[in-house]
């Protein structure tokens, strides 16, 4: 069976107007949305990729409507449900590049089922996920990473629910590639996703994305320039995991499973611990997402994870080479595949 | 040895037809005993119709009524449309399987009972307080005692079966000895048995020495006077195969892939009945089919979407409980206007109902089920080889219309079986589509751009421009779309045209369905009778029944059930009565009198099982003043 399209090699430069589309951007002004959109729009020239083989798929939410501003293919889809109909897509279409854009609500509330079941699969889709910890587009009301005791319109008298925490979570799911960034940092970011992008895989990223309107500075005691250096752990493959202005923290491993912060001067640089993103065992990335239960304690971002394991497009294709052998198969062989008589 | 003597009373005597009944426990292997035979049966020549029934439960308690498992087959010589209405021969393992079934048996019909399983433990498990085969209470019927598992158990002992497994071949016996009765060649049992087991040679040894003990029982035991034939039916001439409605859904996708040059896609959740279609595609990846079995009903439909957004054709399958979920996704699938396949098994409602149980009783779902206007075009299959054809038209409309589909079959044509005479690949219809690959549209500077609105004029479909296309990127999804350039919009007036548009191309399709056709009368019968799905074999038998007495009866079919065939409305105008028989409490009995003002009437049925002739018959021969 022939593709519905064939593959070309090398695409032509295109420039960031390339891949804005015509649609006036319908954010609230001052939404961390609109940095995370100029973040993608900047990077995808220098990702060499071509605009029709680029897909955004999306859910519902107010991250959804990214696809609307990219000039490439998009679906806006129904709610939570954009891994599952992007992993028929790419399944289908190894050729794409299939990015899905999704948010806390989205992903984790209405359509966690299916984001677990991309990541586990390995299906090869480059996810982020906005994280603002409130539902925007229905106006307020609290969401599955919502702090405990959140007060909202649903919740006057607090949430009762514990958050989920993105990063363990799709590390729990066996995400090969899972990282987190924010939307005050645009290098960051755009690191990050490039990153994401080069995955073969499932690759997760979690955004903290300020909602101004409803839930305005929920990162900013860890995003905001001036605590940055104190409050954001940066990973870097191989390096050990200091934090602050002079590197002073650090992280180690307290033998009860858990990762702690510790005055690197106390403990000796040779005990803090080194970060391999490339472990097959996630416990690592796990005890490092377990650092801060949210964004008031030092929380590590970059790459948590990063393992390689065969993709689901790739193997499904396999079987199917596989299956096809020399011949293709023939329909009139199948329909006396079973016993047959003549009259 | 058969002397002389024997040989003369063992000559056949030959009926036009025979409906047999096996039951048994559902670890008994019923299902399979009546399947083998039926495949004999078929490759002898006879036309068929089947109806395997089961319990829900996969091992209800041994011994019990709930367990019961039982497999109909009706063969003849001539051709046949429904699996008969009351057996003629009854095959019972156990006592629990007598006391479930034996109100179905014809008065004077045969019996065979599995004496060995008569114990006192099975009779109370049964319900019977003394032993029916002993106490006078089957005196209406021909009963035949046969010892099965002793006799089982003698013919496989030499093997080095322990006497636990070797009771287990048992329903190898019932289906020699039935054989027997009726003379089944014995070759295609044997050959199917040596290969199946071909990895377990005592399993195999002890299966062929069961079958081959309870052939060589009917023929030397003194029970039976003389075996019965059932001489090959007078079909039209052509190659055949027996096939189920599931096997031939799944057949029907893969031709359609072929047909349309279009990969297929098939995203499912495992559910019963429709599991099967999904198990038959997942093994035929050299056809370059794609299956994924999804994390639910939801994400099964979500990503055949998705992989027709990349230009795929996709499918979806499940029954009732599973359309319900996939609602909201088809709602976006008439938003998007993409093509789509969406297969519904029907299966008794509502909610879990009876899983293993017929019920045609999602046509409203179907028709209805989704919120705001959002009419998507149906089509049903009335037997099990018309599954085939079914599915490919489902492709047909999908494909050429840019819409999703709902195919509509149910529990009774998915697991029935009967003889299909097997098409030449070169008489299907081309389904092909182009995709589009240039823009359709000049901006206001004179730039040329791509609308993914801009429809075509006689069919109203859209142009469907998949991914890798270049130049020809844009963005769809499920909020309202401007007519023509897709760009959302909220304008009320665009809506009230986008809403029409969509309904209109729906009702459009009808210009490509061919027109109801009407058997016998058309002109002075007193009575028509409506039928869609798997009630046509029913309706079929009970016509001729009326007809035989005399009267006047017209017959129609419904393959098409939104858009109805353009003169269904004349059709129904034509006859002073209307009669629709439905697997519900009566679905399509409200369309047509919504749609057309005619004073039709509904017979109906909601009890797991499909009618019988009999039944229409009586409620025919009611309509028409004759009881
Ligand atoms: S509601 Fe919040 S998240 Fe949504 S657009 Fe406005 S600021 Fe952004």
């Amino acid at each position: 069976m022939t593709e519905a399209v064939a593959t070309v090699a090398v695409a032509p430069p295109t420039t960031r107007k390339d891949w804005s589309s015509d649609q006036e951007v319908r954010w609230c002004p001052g939404c961390g949305d609109y940095s995370i959109l100029a973040a993608v729009q900047t990077l995808m020239p220098d990702l060499g990729v071509a605009r029709e083989r680029t897909v955004f798929v999306s859910g519902i939410g107010c991250a959804a409507r990214f696809p609307y501003y990219m000039d490439s293919y998009g679906m806006h889809s129904i709610h939570g449900r954009a891994p599952a109909i992007a992993t028929g897509l790419a399944m289908a279409r190894e050729d794409l590049d299939v990015w899905v854009v999704t948010g806390d609500g989205d992903a984790l509330s209405i359509g966690g089922n299916h984001l677990i079941h991309a990541l586990r699969r390995n299906v090869n889709l480059t996810i982020l996920l906005f994280n603002n910890q409130i539902y925007g587009l229905t106006k307020g009301q609290y969401s599955p990473t919502s702090e405990l005791g959140k007060v909202t319109k649903s919740t006057p008298f607090g949430s009762l629910d514990q958050p989920f925490n993105p990063v363990s979570l799709a590390l729990g799911a066996e995400a090969t590639f899972v990282a987190r960034t924010h939307d005050m940092d645009r290098q960051h970011m755009m690191e990050t996703f490039r990153r994401a992008h080069a995955h073969r895989g499932a690759a997760f990223v979690e955004v903290y994305q300020n909602c101004n309107v409803f839930n305005d500075g929920a990162f900013a005691g860890i995003t905001a320039k001036a605590n940055r250096e104190h409050m954001l752990i940066s990973l870097a493959h191989g390096e050990p995991i200091c934090f602050g202005p002079d590197g002073e923290k650090g992280v180690v491993l307290d033998g009860q499973g858990r990762a702690r912060i510790v005055d690197v001067a106390e403990v000796g640089i040779g005990n803090i611990v080194v970060h391999d993103e490339t472990r097959a065992e996630p416990g690592l990335a796990f005890m490092l997402s377990r650092l801060s239960t949210g964004p008031s304690e030092p929380t590590p971002i970059g790459v948590f994870r990063a393992v390689s394991r065969p993709d689901y497009g790739t193997e499904t294709t396999r079987q199917l080479v596989a299956a096809q052998g020399n011949r293709p198969a023939d329909l009139t062989d199948l329909l006396r595949s079973r016993p047959t008589w003549t009259v | 040895m058969a002397d002389t003597t024997a040989q003369q009373t063992h000559d056949p005597v030959e009926l036009d037809r025979v409906i047999i009944r096996f039951a048994g426990d559902s670890g008994d292997g019923m299902q399979l005993t009546g399947d083998r035979f039926t495949s004999a049966s078929a490759l002898f020549g006879n036309d068929l119709v089947t109806l395997p029934e089961f319990p829900a439960e996969i091992r209800a308690p041994a011994g019990t009524l709930a367990g019961v498992s039982a497999f109909q087959v009706h063969i003849s010589d001539h051709e046949i449309t429904t699996p008969g209405d009351a057996p003629n021969v009854l095959v019972a393992m156990n006592p629990a399987a007598l006391r479930a079934e034996l109100h179905r048996l014809e008065t004077g019909g045969t019996l065979v009972v599995n004496t060995d399983a008569f114990d006192d433990r099975n009779l109370t498990k049964a319900g019977y307080r003394s032993n029916p085969v002993t106490d006078g209470s089957l005196d209406r019927y021909t009963v035949y005692e046969v010892p099965m598992t002793t006799l089982t158990k003698k013919a496989v002992t030499d093997l080095g079966v322990k006497p636990r497994d070797a009771e287990r071949s048992k329903n190898f016996f019932a289906l020699g000895l039935v054989s027997w009765m009726y003379t089944r060649p014995e070759a295609p049992t044997v050959a199917w048995i040596e290969s199946k087991f071909a990895n377990r040679p005592l399993v195999r040894d002890a299966n062929l020495a069961a079958f081959k003990a309870g052939h060589a029982f009917g023929e030397t035991a003194e029970l039976f006077d003389h075996p019965y034939e059932v001489k090959p039916a007078v079909l039209p001439a052509g190659t055949y195969t027996n096939i189920t409605g599931n096997t031939a859904l799944a057949w029907g996708l893969v031709a359609a892939g072929q047909l349309s040059g279009l990969p297929i896609f098939l995203g499912s959740y495992p559910i019963t009945p429709a599991s099967d279609i999904l198990h038959e595609l997942s093994r035929h990846k050299g056809f370059g089919i794609r299956t994924l079995q999804a994390e639910d009903e939801i994400a099964g439909i979500g990503a055949a979407l998705g992989a027709a957004f990349g230009g795929h054709l996709g499918v979806t399958t499940t029954s009732g409980p599973g359309v319900a979920l996939k609602s909201e996704t088809m709602g976006l699938a008439v938003s998007l206007e993409l093509p789509l396949i969406i297969i519904d098994v029907q299966r008794g409602g509502p909610s879990t109902g009876l899983p293993t149980k017929t019920e045609a009783s999602d046509l409203l779902q179907a028709m209805y089920g989704r919120h705001g206007e959002s009419p998507i075009p149906i089509v049903a299959a009335s037997s099990p080889a018309h599954c085939f054809e079914v599915a490919i038209e489902a492709a047909r409309i999908a494909l050429t219309y840019r819409t999703p589909v709902m195919l509509l079959s149910d529990g009774y044509l998915a697991n029935g079986s009967e003889p299909w005479r097997l098409p030449d690949v070169a008489d299907l219809p081309d389904i092909s589509v182009d995709f589009a690959t240039e823009a359709n549209h000049a901006d206001v500077d004179g730039n040329p751009e791509f609308w993914p609105y801009l429809r075509d004029p006689d069919t109203l479909a859209r142009p469907w421009a998949v991914p890798g296309t270049p130049g020809l990127e844009h963005r769809i999804g499920g909020l309202e779309k401007e007519d023509g350039s897709g760009n959302i919009s909220y304008d009320p007036a665009n809506h009230e045209r986008m809403v029409q548009v969509r309904a209109d191309k729906v009702a459009g399709i009808a210009d490509s369905i061919p027109l109801l056709g009407v058997d016998g009368d058309p002109d002075d019968a007193e009575l028509l009778v409506l039928g869609w799905g798997s009630t046509w074999g029913a309706i079929d038998g009970a016509v001729d029944r009326c007809r035989a007495r005399g009267h006047k009866v017209a017959r129609a079919h419904l393959t098409h059930l939104n858009p109805f065939p353009r003169n269904l409305g004349d059709v129904l105008r034509r006859y002073p009565r209307v009669l629709i028989p439905e697997m519900n409490l009566g679905q399509l009995v409200k369309l047509v009198r919504a749609e057309y003002l005619v004073d039709a009437r509904s017979v109906t049925k909601v009890r797991g099982v499909p009618f019988t002739s009999g039944e229409l018959e009586a409620a025919m021969l009611k309509e028409l003043g004759d009881q």
